[in-house]
């Protein structure tokens, strides 16, 4: 789960790195107030999850709070690559000398984390490893044992500072670490940490993401469990199924995550759109598997619902019963094409050619037949 | 031969007092696997499926010392422990069913794993079968068959469906290994792949990958590096799937431009790996790479 700015502001503050004094407000009258009260310019910065947020002007500067509430009221209730804004923050705006990039990450690899370094920071990090790979460090950290001293001196002379800025830099990096335990972060990442004329260090971006497995020993984060996601998607998950929404017409739901996507993509290669990745998982019982059929029978945009069950856990007399009950219950007349095979295959082919439903044996002719029926792209 | 598992297996199944840890108890003594003990902390002294329970494994151990093997179905939040467990207690495999223990946990039981010598399958995976002689793992045994090609793969229904269609083509299985779905794996694919290399059995290696990390790309540098004597032949899942968004396995993510299936693809075929675009294309494929081989 990536957390908001102003979420992770207030973690790297509890850890000890130095962020610029800011307020987090949702409404204009908040940010006239948090304005006056930080006094001289200030940064307003929407707070959503999507990339690239400034260049679609979620971030403005303001010389006054007349301006910060003027920036506010535009910002507030609009929408930024289609994320609604629900709140800004207020942010001290900092004299920069020079941005430098700092970020922990998990390289899945080596199975570790690993720090990244840069002297040039404010830029896309991919686009630095693509243009300028010799700029940035890369240490690996021992995950029983955590970052040394070491590594963290080693990052920090990398960044081309002198002191104080180096030994600040130093317990930066050691407190990201701390920030990346303590939380099961898969990213915590300062991009840019300014280098004010001071010689002060300050994290003007905060970016953290969070391993959804470890959400629960977090309860703050772990009670809001739709975030980022749109209605199909917090639906699934409420059923603890994944789903994901593509751009075509055929629905596609299946047991297993590589079954799953390995049925969208024969979908794809024999000329067909497929519309959404909605993987049930392993044993789901009818009453599930209802809900999932309904789910995709509700989708305005599908016009196919291709199901493809190989049971092993998953019983194929259930997955029938569930389809049954979705079409009764719904009364969609949408078009489904059912592969049964596997546990119980025979008795979920009776149910399903009873209610006059066609069961195909192979996933390839039945991807076929999804697409004659969804059209070719 | 087989790799990771043969006759000699002697497994404890970790967790086998609950819903899972008992189905598949069953079911991997209908197989043939030898399974000589079972551990629930708390439930010593109980028998499941003719199993003999013990509160740790330790104890198990001392009771049956042939043990070598461990399976785990221990709910994600104490998986970890029971993986440290297997390990202090000197079993040499340990196969971890368990989906959603948290990657920080996993780098580290990988690691200690690692420094002590032991083999972790998975986590998030199906286990391991030699068709005919044993199964550590969840995966319904019928659609595999005894034969000479080693299975890969980072999923387990696809996988099913895969040996499916090589069964019904004739073809058998020296081991299928699932490797799982997770980010952090014990057992890469290149692992997987040094393991057939020395397996005299096995004379070609089907690699089953999926959008995520670069452990295909890996490969594909591992078979190219060391002139790698088998046939591999590959199929890759999730090309239509988009960006930023997590394809059902913890680790099925294309995120920080790294992991999308183009290039793994590319990758393959670049170090003469055959990839299939549909799983059904695999048997023929596996029967042209043989032939060119001489197999």
């Amino acid at each position: 789960m990536k957390l908001y700015e102003y979420e992770a502001r207030n973690i790297f503050t509890r850890f000890g790195i130095p962020v610029p004094r800011f307020k987090t407000v949702s409404t204009p009258e908040g940010a006239r107030e948090a304005a006056e009260e930080i006094a001289g310019r200030v940064v307003i910065k929407a707070q959503v999850l999507v990339a690239g947020r400034g260049k679609a002007g979620g971030v403005k500067l303001a010389d006054n709070p007349d301006e910060a509430y003027g920036y506010a009221k535009q910002m507030l209730g609009s929408e930024i690559k289609g994320e609604k804004v629900n709140k800004i923050i207020v942010s001290r705006a900092v004299d920069i000398d020079r941005e430098l990039y700092l970020s922990i990450i998990i390289d899945r690899s080596i199975g570790a984390p690993v720090i990244l370094a840069s002297p040039e920071g404010g830029v896309d990090i991919e686009e630095l490893a693509r243009t300028k790979p010799e700029k940035i460090l890369r240490i690996v950290v021992d995950p029983i044992i955590g970052i040394r001293d070491y590594q963290a001196r080693q990052a920090a002379r990398f960044l081309e500072l002198s002191e104080p800025a180096l030994k600040k830099a130093q317990e930066i990096i050691i407190n990201l670490y701390r920030v990346f335990d303590y939380y099961n972060c898969e990213l915590a990442e300062i991009n840019p940490l300014a280098l004010t004329p001071e010689g002060g260090l300050e994290a003007i971006d905060a970016k953290v993401i969070l391993d959804d497995n470890a959400l629960y020993k977090y309860p703050e984060f772990s009670s809001e469990l739709v975030r980022d996601l749109t209605y199909y998607e917090a639906e699934a998950k409420k059923m603890n199924f994944s789903y994901v929404e593509l751009d075509g017409n055929i629905g596609i739901l299946c047991n297993g995550a590589g079954l799953t996507m390995a049925t969208m993509d024969s979908v794809y290669v024999l000329g067909g759109r497929p519309a959404n990745f909605l993987d049930i998982g392993g044993g789901a019982r009818a009453d599930l598997v209802e809900r999932a059929v309904s789910l995709l029978l509700q989708h305005p945009k599908t016009e196919v619902v291709f199901i493809n069950i190989l049971g092993g856990i998953t019983r194929c007399d259930e997955v029938a019963n569930g389809i049954v009950r979705a079409l009764e219950k719904t009364g969609a007349m949408k078009k489904i094409v059912v592969r049964l095979k596997g546990t119980n295959e025979e008795e979920g082919r009776r149910i399903l050619e009873e209610n006059r439903m066609y069961v195909l044996e192979e996933m390839d002719e039945a991807a076929r037949k999804a697409v004659e029926l969804g059209g070719r792209r | 031969m087989t790799v990771l598992i043969d006759s000699d297996t002697r497994v404890v199944v970790q967790g086998i007092t609950g819903r899972e840890g008992s189905f598949h108890t069953r079911a991997m003594l209908n197989y043939g696997t030898k399974i000589l003990a079972g551990v629930t902390p708390g439930k010593g002294g109980t028998v499941v499926e003719g199993v003999p329970v013990y509160d740790n494994v330790m104890e198990a151990v001392r009771k049956h010392q042939e043990l070598n093997t461990s399976i785990i179905f221990v709910p994600s939040r104490f998986a970890a422990d029971a993986v440290y467990e297997a390990i202090d207690a000197g079993l040499d495999l340990i196969v971890v069913i368990t989906e959603g223990i948290p990657v920080h946990e996993t780098m580290r039981f990988v690691r200690y794993a690692r420094l002590s010598g032991v083999t972790i399958i998975g986590p998030n995976c199906p286990g391991v079968i030699s068709p005919e002689v044993s199964k550590v793992g969840i995966m319904p045994g019928h659609v595999f068959s005894k034969g000479r090609v080693g299975i890969v793969s980072r999923s387990g229904t696809l996988t099913y469906e895969i040996a499916y269609a090589m069964t019904k083509a004739g073809i058998g299985q020296s081991t299928s290994i699932g490797i799982g779905g997770d980010p952090v794996p014990g057992t890469s694919f290149i692992d997987a792949l040094e393991m057939f290399r020395e397996d005299e059995e096995t004379v070609a290696v089907i690699l089953i990958g999926e959008i995520g990390g670069d452990m295909e790309e890996r490969a594909a540098r591992y078979i190219i590096e060391q002139d790698y004597e088998k046939p591999v032949v590959a199929y890759i899942a999730g090309r239509t799937a988009p960006p930023g968004k997590r394809m059902g396995h913890a680790g099925a993510i294309i995120s920080m431009g790294v992991g999308d299936a183009t290039s793994k693809i590319k990758a393959l075929k670049e170090a003469g790996v055959e990839v299939a675009e549909l799983p059904s294309q695999i048997p023929e494929l596996l029967k042209k790479v043989l032939k060119k081989a001489g197999r």
